[in-house]
């Protein structure tokens, strides 16, 4: 019975590992393919689709604005989600548990409901700027993913370790750097990281905000499968796949990978 | 009352989401309500009433319900292996979990195709394998979609389930052991209650993202299943029909509520214990 219970959930594990990599890695021999349609096995070897990406309208540009577009609003997320989050955790803010529910409530919303709130009340005060309704939205997007790791991070922080570092002779911003930073340096970097991946990933918010010459990534993706499908988008999807898997293991080196995902 | 100048750090976020959340957010509410002649409940009596958008409030329960039934049955298991793992395995088979959740849906979605298609590697495997003798249509079907939703969602279930059963006390079942208990007595009183509110968390959050599914369901079944977000994405760029979609949104809106107020109260009760 024990014995059957651990074949079982050693079983589960191996099919959910190769059913969850199964779509992600079929992408990359279809991207080294010959032939301009998809089949397995792949026939032939050629780049052919790699150099393809840069001459497909717009795909080049799509990844430079949702790149941008996520830089900027983990940016402004940072800001505004830490000086939050120290107000939450340090400070007497009136309703402090509601108010921290507030925050962290966009994760809970469906992403559609946000993208067509948004799009009527721009259009109700007259913003039909693509790129300033974007930024504005991806802002909410991004806030709650870090202000839930910064809070948690700064709430596990002992306070009175900056005051022994500051007894033995360290000045408060030496304190805070050498002491505070460091701790809560987990919760910055996958709080970033996360904001970073939804808003460079984000589809349901975007499609109500976008225009014909302001397209995010994920929507060029989309209108590029509907109108011609080949395989450019497999040779893109492995170029985003293998910049993923650089960056999980940078993370991974700089904070580990477990604590960051301890959502 | 004396007020704390630390509170206002907290003043820039909060006042941001007030603004371009929460009063964007009142603003679609009121629009559900808004006929051309003022006050009206026409937007909800269409969508609750029309048998067309009853049926696609329905699929989209249903759609959820089963994603995440067939989550909750791959991932739990799983979840145990992954936490009885150790060292650099454990490291290596987490990355393996957590990779997906960082990949682009539309990369997974568009994989997923490959993987279905008539002349794709399932059906080459098949075919291989002498399983089946012609290619089998699988893409567009309604098994496709499920087996989309799941791989597109299985990390959000694992994953709660995981950080539960890491922290349990193995002592616990071998306490139970030492007074006698059977295994099967061991998984259902012991092991099974201790992991629920790992499965709470796991089931409300894979329950809310799959309700509200719009990339998957529409790239991989079109518009033959109609669920709720395709219904509002397209009452807003296509029909123009605002009213609707507002209402629909509103429906959507109190399916996701329902969801994180009980899972809610489950949890402080299961916590309770």
């Amino acid at each position: 019975m024990e014995r059957l219970g651990r074949i079982v959930s050693v079983t589960a594990l191996a099919l959910v590992i190769l059913f969850l990599l199964l779509p992600i890695l079929v992408v990359v021999p279809v991207s080294f393919t010959e032939a301009p349609v998809f089949r397995f096995p792949p026939e032939g070897f050629s780049l052919q689709w790699y150099e393809k990406i840069g001459r497909v309208d717009g795909l080049l540009s799509a990844i430079g604005l949702s790149a941008r577009l996520a830089a900027l609003a983990t940016a402004i997320s940072l800001l505004l989600g830490t000086l939050a989050a120290i107000a939450l955790v340090r400070g007497v803010v009136p309703g402090g548990a509601a108010v921290t529910a507030f925050t962290l409530s966009p994760l809970m919303l469906p992403g559609l409901v946000l993208g067509i709130a948004l799009l009527q009340a721009m259009r109700e005060i007259g913003l039909r700027d693509a790129w300033w309704s974007l930024l504005l939205a991806h802002v909410v997007i991004t806030l709650p993913f870090v202000m839930r790791t910064v809070l948690s991070s700064l709430s596990l922080f002992d306070f009175s370790m900056v005051d022994a570092a500051r007894t033995l002779g360290c000045s408060y911003p030496v304190a805070l750097w050498r002491v505070l930073v460091p701790n809560i340096l987990p919760g910055f970097v996958s709080g970033a990281l996360f904001a970073f991946i939804a808003s460079f990933d984000n589809y349901p918010v975007s499609m109500f905000l976008v225009d014909v010459r302001t397209k995010t990534l994920p929507i060029a993706l989309l209108n590029f499968i509907e109108i011609s499908p080949d395989p450019t988008l497999a040779a893109l999807s492995t170029g985003l796949i293998v910049l993923t898997i650089a960056v999980l293991f940078l993370c991974d080196r700089l904070v580990g990978l477990r604590r960051m995902a301890s959502i | 009352m004396r007020r704390d100048p630390l509170a206002l750090l907290a003043l820039p976020g909060v006042g941001y989401l007030v603004i371009v959340f929460l009063a964007p957010l009142l603003l679609l509410l009121y629009a559900s309500v808004r006929g051309p002649d003022g006050f009206s409940l026409d937007g909800y009596a269409r969508v609750l009433g029309d048998p067309y958008y009853r049926g696609v409030i329905g699929a989209s329960l249903q759609l959820a319900l089963i994603t995440t039934g067939g989550a909750l049955l791959l991932g739990y298991p799983a979840a145990f292996a992954l936490a009885r793992a150790r060292g650099t395995t454990q490291v290596v088979l987490f990355a393996l979990i957590f990779l997906p959740l960082t990949v682009s849906i539309i990369v997974k979605s568009f994989g997923w195709g490959i993987v279905l298609r008539r002349d794709g590697i399932l059906n080459w495997a098949l075919l291989n394998l002498g399983l089946i003798e012609r290619p089998v249509r699988m893409i567009f079907t309604e098994g496709a979609l499920y087996a989309g939703m799941i791989n597109v969602f299985l990390p959000f279930m694992v994953l709660p389930i995981y950080a539960v059963v890491r922290m349990l006390d193995p002592r616990l079942p071998d306490a139970a052991a030492t007074l006698g208990a059977s295994p099967w007595f061991r998984f259902t009183r012991v092991t099974l209650p201790l992991s629920l509110p790992g499965v709470v968390a796991g089931v409300s959050l894979v329950f809310s993202l799959s309700v509200a599914a719009y990339v998957t369901p529409s790239l991989l079944m079109g518009d033959r299943y109609m669920t709720m977000s395709m219904v509002m994405a397209k009452a807003f760029l296509n029909l123009r029909d605002w009213q609707l979609g507002a209402a629909m949104a509103a429906v959507l809106l109190v399916v996701a509520l329902v969801v994180v107020v009980g899972a809610a109260a489950l949890q402080r009760r299961l916590g309770g214990r």
